[in-house]
């Protein structure tokens, strides 16, 4: 298939290393007001509905196991969501990567004559660069959540996949909006204005574009049924006005059952918007009852880089992520960081789980270490991913990747570690180690403490001071105590001054 | 060439080899020991309901059921209702009078528009999380007619609701399982937290919503 005028798609390679476009966000005094005051707010909201629930902790393994029986027979599953949903009424379309999916929406749109589709916001459809493929068959796509609309309109990227504007001020969408909207030079900054002004604008498209495009929350296999989770009621608005409605579902959105519903219903809302429930969780099972939504529905169940993901056990439980965000609202990280130094759809402590093994840890090898290892994400996830784990798992994958280069294994880095490894392997040479770093260290000891470490150790100490090798080893003074006899105990040498 | 249908199976199946073959979905055991019963006192689940849906700033009317159709007029009056939508098998007796009714079925998208609110009934209520749920059963109409105008007017009774999320769902099971019965859950009306996280209420779905409670109970 020629790839010839097909734009280059958004979930590739991060451009940037992690650390070096975090450098640039850190920069950026409004960014980081922003992100602090927005992250800290809705902890804080979050701890709330969560702290209510008698039976969170039970949910949330409740979560994880209904996701990991998913995972492990997922062929199954997915064959079954097929045939149910089939039954009903709609059509499944199969789509091993990006352009396969791209290619089945345009055709959809085209086969109506349309020009115009209406979004519900969708991460996978953002993963899968649609807006743009779209807008190259001369299709437009208008994204109708609130942000989305924001960051369509400023020819931005999402910074949080909950809240895309997270990093954007009132004032700056202000300016936005009276830079592109219609009637808005009398705009003022307070939030209700700016929402009033987007429903104005967006009102005609819902009441006359023919088409919808979304992602799914949830496709249940037994029944059939596709659910929305929303807040603003864009998403109902496509799904009951226009005639078409086309569903781009990663593979991995499944539950079984209907049943298993009532714990996902529960985890979602607290866990991402902080709220008991969020205003409008919609579910449809095959086509729409005449004059009450679409007649025609197509389902797009796609892979793109998930069967990677799952071929990888350690990795695996990436997929269990229902894309609720609260592992990105508690990161240390990304609260100073914002979501623009991951470079991918998917920021925070999933997206660097989840991105380098969705596009291989060769294109994006410095976002597993865009942690601290700290560990909130994993306390605070619904399903219960261990993201710190993964990220210890990846980071192991990248130096293996590495090492499998000619470059990588004459690497000093490489080399510097093979050392360390052969020296801590032996007591022998361990013990030379210590006696010569004694001598080595001495020009750098002030105040008891080296502030420096030379060439590429110089990265250690950039941060933190580092406490020299003590005058006796604890080797050397057991060595010296069973030198003595045993009914005397043998003071030990003051390591620091 | 194979159909992307068969790769994608294909990628699957290679990538669970490490899955025996003999196991199947029911042996990964789930731990369902969360709660799916709230079987506590009917008052305190009600007053639990009405609270939790103030909460998302939605108004809230108690009223005995002989006081049904004057609380419908006095909220209609208080919006200066005009022109109210109504389901094709509104119940009988709710209709206020001196409202023009905008009577389904058959109403185009433009006069949902240029309503001023819509009355519905619902499937039931669930009281943990303050959720109004429209399953397109009786009384409840299409999906549009409860979106495009500005105010909902819901009527609930009091043996509708119930305590926690997994009733809901279990009650909601023969609906889901229907072809072309949509269902919608509602809390609050439509909102969004998108400009500095600060919560708005009213985007795209109606900017009000208000709920009648039915209920013989002495309720606040």
């Amino acid at each position: 298939m020629s790839r010839e005028g097909v734009p280059p798609l958004p979930v590739s390679a991060p451009a940037m290393p992690f650390q070096d476009a975090a450098r640039l966000s850190l920069g950026d005094t409004q960014l980081r007001f922003n992100m602090g005051k927005a992250t800290t707010t809705i902890r804080a909201k979050r701890y709330k509905v969560v702290d209510e629930m008698p039976d969170w902790q039970n949910l949330r393994e409740a979560g994880r196991a209904i996701k990991d029986r998913t995972l492990r027979h997922l062929d199954k599953y997915l064959i079954q969501l097929e045939e149910s949903v089939t039954r009903v009424g709609g059509k499944v379309h199969w789509a091993a990567d990006a352009e396969d999916a791209n290619r089945i929406v345009a055709g959809i749109v085209k086969s109506h004559g349309a020009k115009e589709v209406v979004k519900i916001k969708s991460l996978t459809t953002d993963e899968i660069g649609l807006n743009e493929a779209l807008a190259h068959q001369g299709i437009k796509a208008y994204e109708t959540d609130l942000a989305e609309l924001i960051i369509q309109l400023a020819d931005e990227r999402s910074s949080h996949i909950l809240v895309p504007a997270i990093h954007k001020s009132r004032a700056e969408i202000r300016e936005i909006f009276r830079r592109t909207l219609e009637n808005t030079e009398h705009l003022g900054d307070e939030p209700k204005e700016l929402a009033a002004a987007a429903r104005a604008h967006l009102r005609r498209k819902f009441l006359t574009v023919p088409v919808a495009v979304s992602g799914v929350n949830f496709g249940v296999a037994d029944t059939g049924t596709i659910c929305i989770v929303e807040s603003e009621g864009n998403g109902r608005m496509c799904l009951t006005l226009p005639k078409v409605l086309v569903s781009v579902m990663g593979i991995e959105k499944l539950v079984p059952t209907w049943r298993d519903l009532e714990v996902f219903l529960q985890l979602l809302p607290r866990s991402s918007t902080a709220e008991r429930m969020n205003p409008y969780t919609s579910f449809w099972t095959g086509i729409a009852p005449p004059g009450d939504g679409p007649d025609e529905f197509h389902l797009i169940l796609l892979d793109d880089g998930r069967s990677k993901v799952l071929a990888d056990r350690n990795g695996r439980q990436a997929l269990h992520c229902i894309r609720c965000s609260a592992c990105l609202n508690i990161c240390p990280v990304y609260e100073r960081t914002g979501g623009h130094a991951y470079n991918s759809v998917y920021p925070g402590p999933i997206g660097a789980i989840l991105t380098p093994q969705l596009v291989g840890v060769e294109n994006a090898g410095s976002l597993p270490y865009a942690s601290s290892l700290c560990g909130a994400c994993y306390e605070v996830c619904p399903v219960k991913i261990n993201i710190p784990e993964v990220l210890l798992h990846l980071r192991g994958e990248v130096v293996r990747h590495k090492q499998a280069t000619l470059a990588g294994k004459l690497s000093g880095e490489n080399i510097a570690m093979q050392t360390v490894a052969r020296v801590f392997a032996s007591p022998r040479r361990y013990e030379a180690a210590q006696k010569a770093g004694r001598l080595g260290q001495k020009l750098m000891v002030k105040g008891g403490v080296i502030e420096r470490l030379p060439g590429q150790l110089g990265g250690w100490t950039a941060v933190r001071d580092v406490y020299p090798i003590a005058p006796q080893t604890f080797r050397e003074w057991w060595k010296q105590r069973e030198k003595v006899s045993n009914t005397k105990t043998v003071p030990r040498q003051e390591a620091r001054p | 060439m194979s159909s992307p249908r068969d790769v994608v199976l294909g990628r699957i199946r290679a990538a669970l080899k490490d899955v025996p073959p003999t196991e199947q979905p029911k042996d990964v055991y789930i731990d369902r020991a969360y709660l799916h019963v709230d079987d506590g006192d009917v008052h305190k689940r009600l007053e639990l309901f009405i609270d939790r849906v103030r909460d998302y700033k939605a108004k809230v009317k108690v009223v005995r059921p002989e006081a049904l159709a004057a609380a419908i007029v006095e909220s209609c009056a208080a919006r200066s209702v005009k022109r109210l939508v109504v389901p094709a098998d509104l119940p009988d007796g709710w209709a206020p009078p001196g409202v023009e009714l905008v009577r389904e079925p058959g109403l185009t998208n433009e006069q949902l528009d240029q309503s001023d609110g819509v009355l519905t009934a619902c499937a039931l209520g669930i009281a943990q999380t303050g959720t109004i749920v429209l399953d397109s059963g009786p009384g409840q109409g299409r999906r549009a007619i409860t979106l495009v105008p500005d105010y909902h007017l819901c009527v609930i009774r009091q043996d509708q609701v119930v305590g926690l999320v997994p009733e809901a769902v279990v009650k909601l099971e023969a609906a889901a399982a229907e072809p072309s019965r949509p269902i919608t859950f509602i809390s609050g009306p439509s909102a969004t937290s998108d400009i500095e996280l600060n919560r708005v209420e009213g985007v795209h779905g109606p900017r009000t919503l208000e709920v009648i409670v039915v209920t013989e109970l002495d309720v606040v």
